[in-house]
């Protein structure tokens, strides 16, 4: 696996620069049952496909911010740190 | 000596003699040669023993393609001898063989082989009796393999290094081809990279006669500004980032197009003894001769299916070589101008006919060539030569390899009888050989396997792997009918050579028995790496140093017993642990705890994330006050701890344990992104030293060293200021570390050593990890990592008192905490002691009711308590004071009692004083 990501702040670098902070997920807003609960911490989607995912410039300035990459492919549609992400499903905000 | 007369075009420097050891012998050579060319010029002509045969064997590809030459150079097996140049006083040494190249016992093999080593031996004789596997293991594994690795570490070593390259474009392949591709882009201003497996750009022009044309266009490439990388193979495609290796240098070049011009290799015939000596492809004794000035052989025979072995045999006839006689097996020979060439030079030329058997002893002798059938088997009159060198031409199959790594696709051509480029991916180009330039008239199939009829004399399809044309039929026989599994089956073309030279031969092979076609049978998947490379070169430099405290020097000097933990250097103790324990407890010591993680965490809402980040409340601690923290995870289960102390406002420093500092770091600011709040996160670590004095007597120390008020009063327990200690700007962290008065002071790096000496100048004693654990297990502190796993929680732990689920605030956590406290917990953490004063190991096992129950985590000697204390995870109902204990322990049963109040100061008067 090797491809290029571009770190909001610092620009396209390859990918080992980062850490992959794996997909999207959703944290309940209300207090979920146990089983709930389980599918939030314990369970992802793995899509074969364009998924929306967290990355870390761990070996840069260490932003954490959002891409969306085929998983497939490895082919980056954009990168942006999350208060300036196109709007979709999935936010984690609490 | 083989050394013929000046080539035009040669690469070797006659006015730069050479000389190195082959095997303790002396082999001189020039500045240009290779290994192989060296020993050849020598007269020498058995290389290397077959991997499972131990059939000597000689040169092929005289390119660095095949693995006819690995030798052990300098103590570094697997080198390629027809690749690797030759050096002043290196040392080369032959592999697989025993006692001698020339006397190998293992030859046995070969000789019973047919019979007693089909394929499939191996699979199907070692496995009984299973208990016996172990013993076969051992002798296997000293009879398999290539070379060894030499013994001592320090001999395994060597630096390597990672380089990222960034271009526009990179070619593949520096030939004709590669070369006028870098050319044209450079001129229209490209950033250029070119890689070549050979010692220099140029391809098969070097050895056509075309040398001129070559290097005049290297030379216009650089003077362009192309990079040109050579002896640097591109190993694969990874998502567009081909890695090319080159000596001690991994280039990771990266570039949006790429142009393969990687050439085509010729392939070898099959037929009885077409693995002896002086059996070589014809374009590789050609490249003997023209590059290196090194007759291959004196009396040479070759065997074609197409113009390019017409053409070599020209030119081994006009370097001196004499040419006894060709096969072509093209009944018209091509029909063209190299026939016409070879008939006006008086060669004769056997048209239809092909070689069906090689003999002689230990080296080739005595060529048959004949007629043959479609089936290989010959139908005509066969002719005898004697030569001492038989030069073959299977057919140019392009070196696909990348292409198809890349999502390429191939297809099998009737007319060069290989399999060619049917489609290039996106941002690619093909160009050269690869693409099929320069192909002549068409080509002839070579049968599966030529040959006389006669019995006896083994047929190769693959020489690395010693697989004939038997074991190939054999698999599938045996049901392996397709070549993937029929490759798995007899290891065909999982050599060191990749299967270049053995892919195309045992596919026909299959398609013989199966009676499929060329096509349906296909082409195995096509892996990287292209060439085989050192595992040291793909390795690379460690990015991640180990890590030393600021106060490394001052611990060796004092004698410290230092250890790895983790990634850094600690001081486990000073040589007397017990003394240093007992010195903190009765008067006063100092720990380097530099290794903890320091966080500064700042911004408008940084006690709002921490809030939301520790089970407690962080945002109501006022300026200066400190508070202990447990981190844990959405699953409720303890991540890490430390203490949090609010410096102002908007700013609060965040220590963590020693192996937390990055995970704190990522996790604290991957929730700030992901809640957004106005709050930044710094790791510190290694910019501050830390070291905590503690004792009866760390306050007269610290008075002493400082104008700051220490009293209880001024700087009570749990309280945090910054003072100049010893002339040095510290933060002065009042907290209960070890269980008695303590100070972590913690300053600049670059000043933690003049603020050490100060302290233990004025009586405060270095104790180490090792006491530092005692003094805390008094205090029954927890571990994380030691006494906790990833499914302990802060409830079981008994940090119960952490988790307020009554603050309004939601936090990382909070729901699995209020899920888990709906229901007792099963196991919990507890102290205990041992009666009998013995010591377990720290993971026996505790037993309730005879069965295992739980398990010791820390346990220690108390030097001042004279007794054993511990922590032992025990099921709840044993977690109350004085519930009796079993534990057991390596066979022996130890009576222990709980205790659920630290050993030491359960109180904590003393720590609060």
């Amino acid at each position: 696996m090797s491809f290029l990501l571009t770190c909001p702040n610092c620009g396209p670098r390859e990918v080992t620069d980062f850490g992959f902070g794996g997909e999207v997920t959703s944290r309940p807003a209300e207090r979920p049952s146990r089983r709930e609960l389980n599918a939030y911490v314990y369970f992802r989607d793995n899509v074969a496909g364009v998924q929306r995912e967290w990355w870390q410039h761990r070996s840069g300035c260490r932003q954490w911010f959002l891409a969306e990459r085929d998983t497939r492919t490895n082919v980056v549609a954009w990168t942006a740190r999350p208060d300036e992400a196109p709007a979709a499903g999935g936010d984690r905000s609490a | 000596m083989m050394r013929l007369a000046p080539q035009a075009g040669e690469r070797i420097d006659r006015a730069r003699p050479l000389t190195f050891a082959f095997d303790g012998r002396r082999v001189e050579g020039f500045a240009g040669d290779t290994i192989v060319s060296a020993l050849y010029a020598s007269g020498r002509r058995v290389l290397s023993r077959s991997f499972k045969y131990h059939r000597p064997r000689g040169e092929l590809c005289g390119c660095g393609q095949c693995a006819n030459s690995l030798f052990t150079v300098d103590g570094r097996p697997g080198v390629r001898g027809c690749g690797e140049p030759a050096r002043e006083g290196m040392v080369v040494e032959h592999q697989n063989a025993w006692p001698s190249l020339e006397r190998d016992v293992m030859r046995i093999a070969d000789r019973v082989g047919g019979a007693l080593l089909p394929v499939g031996f191996y699979y199907k004789t070692f496995i009984r009796p299973r208990r016996l596997w172990p013993v076969y293991e051992k002798v296997l594994r000293h009879a398999a393999g290539l070379g060894r690795l030499p013994k001592r570490q320090a001999e395994r070593e060597w630096r390597t290094e990672y380089r990222r390259r960034h271009c526009d474009l990179l070619v593949v392949g520096g030939g004709l081809a590669g070369l006028t591709a870098a050319i044209e882009a450079a001129e229209r201003g490209a950033d250029v990279v070119l890689c070549d497996e050979d010692a220099e750009p140029g391809g098969w022009a070097l050895v056509d006669g075309r040398h001129d044309e070559a290097r005049a266009l290297a030379a216009r490439a650089r003077e362009l500004g192309v990079e040109v990388l050579t002896r640097a193979p591109a190993l694969g495609w990874f998502d567009g980032l081909v890695p090319v290796w080159q000596g001690d240098t991994l280039h990771q070049v990266r570039a949006p197009r790429h142009v393969l011009a990687t050439g085509a290799l010729q392939q070898p015939l099959v037929f009885p003894g077409n693995d002896l000596p002086g059996v070589m492809l014809s374009s590789g004794a050609r490249r003997l001769a023209a590059l290196y000035a090194v007759a291959p052989g004196r009396r040479a025979v070759v065997a074609t299916v197409d113009d390019a072995g017409l053409q070599d045999a020209l030119a081994l006839r006009l370097a001196g070589i004499e040419v006894v006689a060709i096969a072509d097996l093209r009944p018209d020979a091509g029909g063209g101008g190299p026939a016409a060439y070879v008939e006006a030079a008086g060669i004769p030329l056997l048209r239809g006919a092909t070689i069906v058997r090689a003999s002689g002893r230990d080296r080739v002798q005595h060529v048959t060539l004949a007629p043959v059938g479609p089936d290989g088997r010959a139908t005509g009159a066969a002719e005898d030569f004697a030569c001492d060198l038989l030069a073959v031409s299977g057919g140019l199959q392009p070196s696909l390899s990348l292409l198809l790594q890349a999502g390429g696709r191939a297809a099998y051509d009737p007319q060069s009888a290989c399999f060619a480029v049917a489609e290039v991916p996106a941002g690619m180009a093909v160009a050269g050989a690869l693409a099929g330039e320069g192909a002549g008239a068409p080509v002839a199939t070579p049968p599966a396997c030529a040959t006389d009829g006669r019995r006896g004399g083994k047929a190769f399809v693959d020489l690395d792997e010693d697989v004939t044309v038997k074991d190939v039929e054999h698999a599938v026989a045996e049901g392996y009918d397709s070549l993937e599994l029929s490759k798995r089956y007899t290891t065909v073309t999982m050599g060191p050579s990749q299967g270049r030279f053995s892919q195309i031969p045992s596919a026909r092979v299959v398609a013989r028995a199966t009676g499929l076609d060329l096509e349906t049978v296909g082409l195995t998947t096509a892996r990287p790496p292209w060439t085989t490379v050192p595992l040291g070169a793909l390795a690379g430099r460690p990015l991640e140093a180990a890590k030393r405290s600021p106060l490394d020097a001052r611990h060796r000097d004092l004698g410290a017993t230092g250890r790895w933990a983790g990634d850094w250097r600690r001081a486990y103790d000073y040589g007397d642990p017990e003394g240093e324990a007992l010195a903190v407890q009765s008067d006063a010591g100092v720990i380097d705890v530099s290794t903890l993680g320091k966080l500064l965490v700042r911004g408008p809402d940084a006690g709002e994330l921490l809030d939301r980040l520790y089970p407690n409340r962080m945002s109501t601690l006022k300026p200066g006050r400190i508070r202990y923290g447990v981190m844990t995870s959405e699953a409720g289960r303890i991540v890490d701890d430390g203490t949090v102390c609010r410096l102002d406002d908007e700013t609060f420093y965040v220590t963590t344990t020693t192996g937390g500092a990055t995970a704190v770091e990522q996790t604290i600011g991957w929730w700030q992104a992901t809640w957004n709040l106005d709050a930044r996160v710094t790791d510190l670590t290694q910019g501050v030293a830390a070291m905590n004095l503690a004792g009866p007597r760390a306050r007269e120390i610290l008075s002493g060293l400082t104008d700051l008020d220490c009293s209880n009063e001024a700087l009570g327990y749990l309280n945090a200021r910054h003072a100049t200690i010893a002339g040095v700007p510290a933060l002065i962290l009042r907290i209960g570390f070890v269980g008695e008065v303590g100070y972590e002071l913690h300053c600049p790096a670059a000043q933690a050593g003049p603020l050490w000496d100060a302290l233990v100048a004025a009586g405060a004693r270095p104790f180490g990890l090792e006491p530092q654990r005692v003094l805390r297990l008094q205090k029954l502190h927890v571990i994380v990592g030691q006494d906790t796993d990833s499914e302990t929680t802060p409830v079981n732990a008994g940090l119960g008192a952490l988790v307020k689920l009554d603050k309004e605030q939601d936090f990382v956590g909070r729901w699995a905490l209020e899920h888990a406290a709906e229901q007792a917990p099963d196991a919990v953490l507890v102290g205990f002691t041992t009666p009998g004063g013995e010591l377990p190991t720290e993971g026996a096992v505790v037993l309730h009711e005879g069965v295992a129950a739980g398990q010791v985590t820390s346990a220690r000697r108390s030097p001042k308590l004279e007794r054993t204390i511990g922590l032992a995870w025990v099921p709840a109902e044993l977690a109350q004071e004085d519930a009796a204990l079993s534990i057991s322990d390596a066979g022996r049963t130890i009576a222990a009692t709980v205790t659920t109040r630290p050993f030491y100061d359960p109180d904590g008067e003393v720590l609060r004083s």
